[in-house]
């Protein structure tokens, strides 16, 4: 019961904590209006340079912005701690790792989702892309476990906030990189092989393709494959994050660098 | 003579202290090859090959807006928090010869954005760095960051005036990048951005590369890019002035 409540309402009270973007002066340009206008310039690149449908840019877009909340949420929402010089006090305690930090998750997966889903449905709207009423739960569906694997990611990103100090520059490469990797903007056949090797093991290709698919009409069933796949993959990296900041906690402790910002 | 000697020493300061920090490395070189990338693939899908120049110069002056909007939309901002706004103010010369080398140094470090894309664009994507216009491209650069600094300046002395100017600066990197034709032709957008085009410096900057660059006349863009510069400047320094007099008048200037 106690782990339950630290991970459903000490997951959300500390995201209301540390997560400034809450307030509507930085959330509505930052999560609002920047993805369209993302969306909005690939889309243009995309007629301008005479490559795939607005629906194709719309969709990898809408999907791969949800990162920017993965990444920079998840990263404040662990690494934060240690700015407020309040990590100290919070590793002190006997709560339970395991509903400590993967409770701080649950707020940032719902934010990217409607990140995502606000977005792709305001640029379709804007663009004049019709997306069949009957796929959206099913896109909902593809966008929870993009954004569920894309937090993963953010794990990890906070196991290394813990660590080191430019935490929004290593996310903001990662954004970038996604942006490329994912397929939001390139078809991942079109990479080279090497990069198409790491397309297929990272966060948001498979979601974003799962995504296309449907939008095209495919039923749940025919992209279930890619929406397994990419729940593995959100599955592994969270695996990976958590055991990561579990290491960097014990690395602080050893080395006495717990509040060492 | 002292004034171009502050200006001068003002820009060394900053250019210097700017690459120092991690941030601004990242808008400035990392930020734009990715940009770069992404768009040589899409022009390459799109097998058009001949774009490639235009686009890293394009994605070249994305960095050089990136570097400017984040630095001078924060300049005075972070001023407040350093502790040092109070002396920059109350030193002899005027406010605005103190806050026109931050804003000039921060488009110059986009040069390095510029180099990035084009050397990026030559090792991997086979872009080819034949400038048609020495001359003319030479000048251009200057001209450019010059345009963008000033109009740095206007960031600076409005975005003061809202708390959160790095929302504000991410709000307007995207918008500015469409609107000023920076990797997608004007002539796509709806009309009514043309105007909105013409009054931003990017626009001309980017004009006046491309045309010295892939031949043609950059001469009109340069002179477009200095007086819009000259423009910027006398509203910049009715912004600072009320700015100053506005923090004067309810002790505000050092309240973060």
């Amino acid at each position: 019961m106690t782990s339950l409540r630290i991970f459903f309402i000490g997951g959300l009270m500390a995201y209301r904590g540390l997560i400034n973007w809450l307030s509507p002066w930085i959330f509505i340009p930052t999560l609002v209006v920047a993805p369209i206008f993302q969306i909005l310039l690939f889309v243009f690149i995309g007629r301008s340079a005479g490559v795939e449908s607005d629906k194709f840019f719309v969709i990898g877009n809408a999907v791969q912005y949800a990162s920017i909340p993965c990444l920079f949420s998840m990263t404040n929402a662990i690494s934060g701690e240690r700015y407020q010089q309040t990590l100290a006090y919070l590793l002190v305690s006997p709560a339970g790792r395991l509903s400590l930090f993967l409770g701080r998750a649950v707020p940032v997966v719902v934010n990217a989702m409607f990140v995502a889903a606000f977005s792709l449905v305001v640029t379709s709207l804007i663009l004049g892309i019709s997306i069949p009423p009957t796929t959206w739960p099913a896109i909902a569906l593809a966008i929870a476990v993009s954004a569920f694997a894309c937090t993963g990611l953010g794990l990890i990103c906070a196991a290394i906030g813990l660590r080191v100090r430019e935490t929004a520059v290593l996310n903001n490469v990662l954004f970038g990189l996604l942006l490329i990797f994912t397929g939001a903007n390139v078809a991942v056949t079109e990479l080279p092989e090497w990069m198409q090797w790491i397309s297929n093991r990272i966060p948001l290709t498979h979601g974003i393709q799962a995504a296309r698919q449907l939008a095209d009409g495919a039923s749940l069933a025919d992209v279930s494959g890619l929406i397994a796949t990419e729940f593995a993959i959100g599955i592994v990296y969270t695996v990976v994050g958590y055991q990561a900041i579990r290491l960097m906690e014990r690395e602080s402790r050893k080395r006495a660098s717990v509040q060492v910002a | 003579m002292r004034t171009a000697r502050l200006i001068w020493a003002g820009w060394k300061f900053h250019v210097k202290s700017l690459t120092l920090s991690g941030f601004f490395i990242l808008t400035s070189v990392i930020q734009p090859i990715i940009f770069a990338s992404v768009a040589y693939f899409m022009f390459k899908a799109g097998a058009r090959p001949g774009t490639l120049l235009y686009v890293a110069l394009g994605a070249g002056m994305m960095g050089i807006w990136s570097s400017t909007l984040f630095g001078s939309g924060g300049a005075i901002q972070w001023q407040r928090w350093q502790g040092t706004l109070e002396y920059c103010i109350a030193a002899p010369p005027p406010f605005l010869l103190v806050i026109v080398p931050l804003t000039l140094a921060t488009a110059t470090i986009g040069l390095y954005s510029l180099s990035a894309t084009l050397l990026w664009g030559w090792l991997f994507f086979d872009v080819p760095l034949n400038v048609a216009h020495p001359v003319a491209f030479v000048v251009a650069l200057p001209a450019t960051v010059i345009g963008l600094g000033l109009l740095g300046l206007v960031l600076a002395s409005s975005f003061i005036l809202y708390r959160n100017a790095n929302a504000l600066s991410n709000l307007l990197e995207y918008p500015v990048w469409l609107a000023t034709g920076l990797l997608v032709s004007l002539s796509l957008l709806p009309v009514w951005v043309g105007p909105i085009s013409w009054v931003l410096a990017p626009t001309w900057g980017v004009n006046a590369l491309r045309e010295s660059a892939i031949a043609g006349n950059a001469w009109p863009e340069i002179g477009m890019c200095l007086l819009l510069g000259a423009v910027y400047l006398v509203i910049g320094y009715f912004l600072l002035e009320h700015f100053e007099r506005l923090a004067r008048e309810r002790a505000t200037l050092s309240l973060t």
